[in-house]
């Protein structure tokens, strides 16, 4: 099942380096640590579901070096997503913001527990009344004859 | 000639199918052993084509036949042996026919079965399994035939895709196909007892080892592409929640569930009625994975339509066989009667906990992964949902989950004291709290999570071992006492401890990645990069040749706390048929810990860019996952679950179990 994921990889790693690159990192480890916790979270555009972070394609190391340059401009890590949303939509956050379009996406864990928990409970609450077999006429007749044999 | 022999084959077997599935269905109804036993032999019948099919494939890639196409695309005649072999399911059209011949195998399987099952159930199952044998055998023969020709045949193929000429390659997708093609079998079996309105202890027994089984098989094919993934893609990631790991996470997560569902249905006749829906959605969604994959609708959208006959196809089956007993299962559902009673405080009360977070945490991953493409096709608004999102939501499921994981394994059926059932347990919580803590005092302001994380870990591993210790030792036995009575209790006691244990230690693998440590340099020859207390020096980089690839090798001295441990090869690959490079990691195993280090391209200056991690304990998450896979093993050989013991057992009457 791995195939695809693995196709894609290779196609992305074609030609290329990898990932971060030495040249690539900032003096300051604050800044730097920063820069990377950022990146795990961007999605390199033109891969297939990989952080800038991962990534080998060019366009990823150009957005690596965009974060740090914010960074080292003084943003802040609000900033710095603002602006990458601004310029690349929504596309670009590996976790999508809580919005209208993103409702259903946010809610149903939550949604699915809550609802899951509520129909287990009265699942559980229903079951002692269905439980209890129901004699049907014929047995009920038998039923009673046994007992009448008891008693004599 | 054997080439078309196999295709051949392959129809034939599509006849045999159609059997397969209309005449035992008939006699079921009807009521004719005669037209039941159809079902057996046409199951084996139809193995022994799909088999010879199987083997006529792989002929042509042992022989190099470059006058079939699928061998051309995936093939070189300078490959190594294992490769030319684990190249026949390294393609589409491959992999499908493995599909296939893992779903006659168990076909086969269940139709030797012969004495354990009741003959109408194993004709209506196999009647089942031959619908889905059907649709998948349309499938390849249709759109994906693995047998084409080409004329005039190429003298040389254009080689298999380099990041799949791996021993990875030769067991990962086997193993995972069992696993998802295994559920095939709980959900005919499923299908099979809604189409008689009729389901039982017996029924869950007979069902348990099927689902076990390929429980067991799913949990090491995802586990062995795991590690793959973590020393192939050279990133030093061990899971990307990349939709092709989730489209085998949700039948996982489903399959968990069933497997623990199914105890509940099996011991206490209860939970009917959902371990049926459960089994059903578990195949749904291993079917749902296949379509995602096979149709290459996740990579975008728009491949799907360039490609749309494969995929459009698949997207039929998903429909006819999930939306097909779905139906059955409204329709049928509400004429099972339901089983025993327990109080909420209870085993089962607290497996019925297991089954909502699990089905919980199938849901979140399910909706991650489809809502990006929903939302496009809908709206045309383009997200992203990947592993901070996942991260986010799925470990909040999770973690209560495994909190009371020992807890539930503690409690009574029936009825159970939950005050009790903690008291039992204090000393390994407090074991586990104190392990923390000190963790947090030694570690001077470290990540929090990993203390926290392996102190859940040591919890787990400590409440399996106190389920054997207080089932077998009281204050005053004797030792040898002890371990008679623990050496006595069932396999699937065993078993189940076990996994849940290799889920402790798969926890504290997770959990201690957080104190792995990650350096990035440029290093020239004789020069050294550190990792936490870790460091490599270069030595020197040297060209390589090999029959299909050349490597740049950087051979590398691993020194721990100043110690010279030994030399590790790290390189840069490039596969010339295709001239794709791949980096191939060098990894040292040090205790459980890994030292991991991968190269990049030499730059201008003679200089050579290098990644090295540090990380301890990681080698837990994957042998967590095969003490998992062996417990489920383990519970296997119990004798109530062997394959025959349920022709016994079928003596007693399920309502033997007395209900409150």
């Amino acid at each position: 099942m791995r195939f695809v994921l693995a196709l894609v990889a290779a196609l992305v790693l074609g030609g290329s380096a990898f990932a971060v690159q030495p040249d690539e990192v900032l003096k300051d480890q604050t800044l730097e640590k920063r820069a990377r916790e950022i990146s795990a979270g961007l999605r390199c555009l033109v891969c297939q579901n990989q952080s800038i972070d991962d990534s080998d394609a060019q366009l990823a190391k150009d957005l690596r070096i965009l974060v740090r340059e914010r960074l080292v401009a003084g943003d802040t890590d609000e900033q710095v997503h603002t602006f990458l949303v601004q310029r690349y939509g929504e596309f670009v956050l590996l976790k999508p913001t809580f919005g209208a379009h993103t409702l259903l996406l946010w809610l149903t864990p939550a949604l699915v527990l809550i609802l899951g928990g509520i129909g287990a409970y009265a699942a559980l609450r229903r079951r002692p009344q269905n439980a209890t077999a129901v004699l049907d006429a014929d047995e009920e007749k038998k039923l009673a004859e046994l007992l009448k044999r008891d008693q004599v | 000639m054997l080439v078309e022999a196999g295709h051949f084959a392959l129809a034939l077997a599509l006849g045999l199918s159609l059997i397969q599935f209309i005449v035992p269905l008939w006699g079921a109804r009807a009521n004719d052993p005669v037209l039941m036993a159809v079902a057996p032999a046409g199951a084996l019948a139809v193995l022994a084509c799909i088999a010879f099919s199987f083997v006529a494939l792989t002929f042509a890639y042992l022989n190099s036949d470059f006058s079939v196409l699928n061998v051309v695309q995936n093939s070189h005649s300078a490959k190594p042996l294992i490769y030319k072999i684990s190249g026949v399911w390294g393609n589409h059209e491959g992999s499908m026919l493995l599909w296939v011949l893992i779903l006659a195998l168990f076909g086969g399987v269940v139709a030797l079965a012969r004495d354990s099952v009741p003959m109408r159930l194993q004709a209506n199952t196999l009647a089942v399994q031959a619908a889905i044998t059907i649709a998948f055998l349309l499938f390849i023969l249709t759109t994906s035939n693995p047998f084409t020709r080409v004329l005039p045949a190429p003298m040389e193929g254009q080689d298999l895709n380099p990041l799949l000429q791996d021993p990875g390659l030769a067991i990962h997708p086997p193993l995972l196909y069992i696993g998802y093609v295994g559920f095939s079998i709980s959900f005919a079996f499923a299908c099979a007892a809604l189409i008689d309105g009729r389901i039982d202890a017996v029924w869950a027994r007979i069902v348990r080892p099927w689902t076990l089984g390929a429980w067991a098989f799913l949990t090491l094919g995802i586990a062995m592409g795991s590690y793959w993934a973590y020393y192939e893609l050279g990133w030093g990631g061990w899971w990307f929640w990349d939709p092709v790991e989730n489209a085998s996470l949700m039948p996982w997560l489903a399959g968990t569930a069933l497997v623990h569902s199914t105890v509940v249905m099996e011991k206490r006749d209860a939970l009917k009625v959902w371990t049926i829906l459960l089994a059903i959605l578990t195949f749904s969604l291993s079917l749902l994975g296949t379509f995602l994959v096979r149709s290459g609708v996740l990579t975008s959208v728009h491949s799907f339509a360039v490609d749309p006959e494969r995929g459009t196809f698949i997207l039929g089956i998903l429909i006819l066989f999930i939306g097909g007993s779905l139906t059955l299962f409204a329709w049928r559902a509400p004429m099972l009667k339901q089983g025993g009673l327990f109080a909420p405080v209870s085993r089962e009360g607290a497996l019925v906990l297991n089954n909502l977070f699990l089905a919980t945490a199938c849901a979140t991953v399910f909706i991650g992964t489809l809502y990006p493409l929903a939302l496009e096709v809908l709206t045309g608004e383009k997200i992203s949902v990947g592993a901070p999102f996942f991260n986010f939501t799925f470990l909040p499921l999770i973690v209560p989950l495994l909190l009371l994981l020992p807890l539930g394994q503690t409690l009574a059926w029936k009825r159970g004291n939950f005050l009790g059932t903690a008291q039992r347990l204090y000393a390994v919580f407090g074991v586990a709290i104190l392990a923390s803590l000190a963790m947090l005092a030694f570690q001077h302001g470290g990540p929090v999570a990993a203390p926290l994380g392996i102190g859940l870990g040591i919890y787990l591993v400590l409440g399996s071992l106190n389920e054997i210790v207080t089932r077998s030792w009281s204050r005053g036995t004797p030792l040898s006492v002890a371990w008679r009575k623990a050496r006595g209790l069932p396999r699937s006691t065993w078993g189940a401890a076990i996994a849940h244990a290799g889920v402790g230690l798969t926890v504290i693998g997770i959990a201690a990645t957080a104190w792995g440590v990650e350096t990035i340099g440029s290093v020239r020859p004789g020069e050294r990069l550190s990792a936490g207390d870790y460091e490599v020096r270069l030595e020197r980089v040297i060209p390589r040749v090999e029959a299909n690839y050349r490597d740049d090798v950087a051979i590398l001295t691993v020194f721990g706390s100043g110690r010279e441990l030994g030399t590790i090869e790290t390189m840069k690959r490039l596969y010339v048929t295709r001239g794709m490079p791949t980096t191939e990691a060098g990894i040292m195993t040090v205790g459980l810990g890994q030292v991991y280090a991968s190269i990049g391209e030499v730059q201008a200056d003679g200089s050579i860019g290098m990644r090295l991690y540090y990380k301890p304990l990681v080698l837990l998450i994957w042998i967590g996952s095969l003490v998992m896979a062996a417990g489920g093993g383990l519970s296997l050989t119990d004798r109530r679950l062997r394959i025959a013991a349920p022709a016994r057992a079928k003596a007693v009457p399920p309502s033997a179990v007395p209900a409150e």
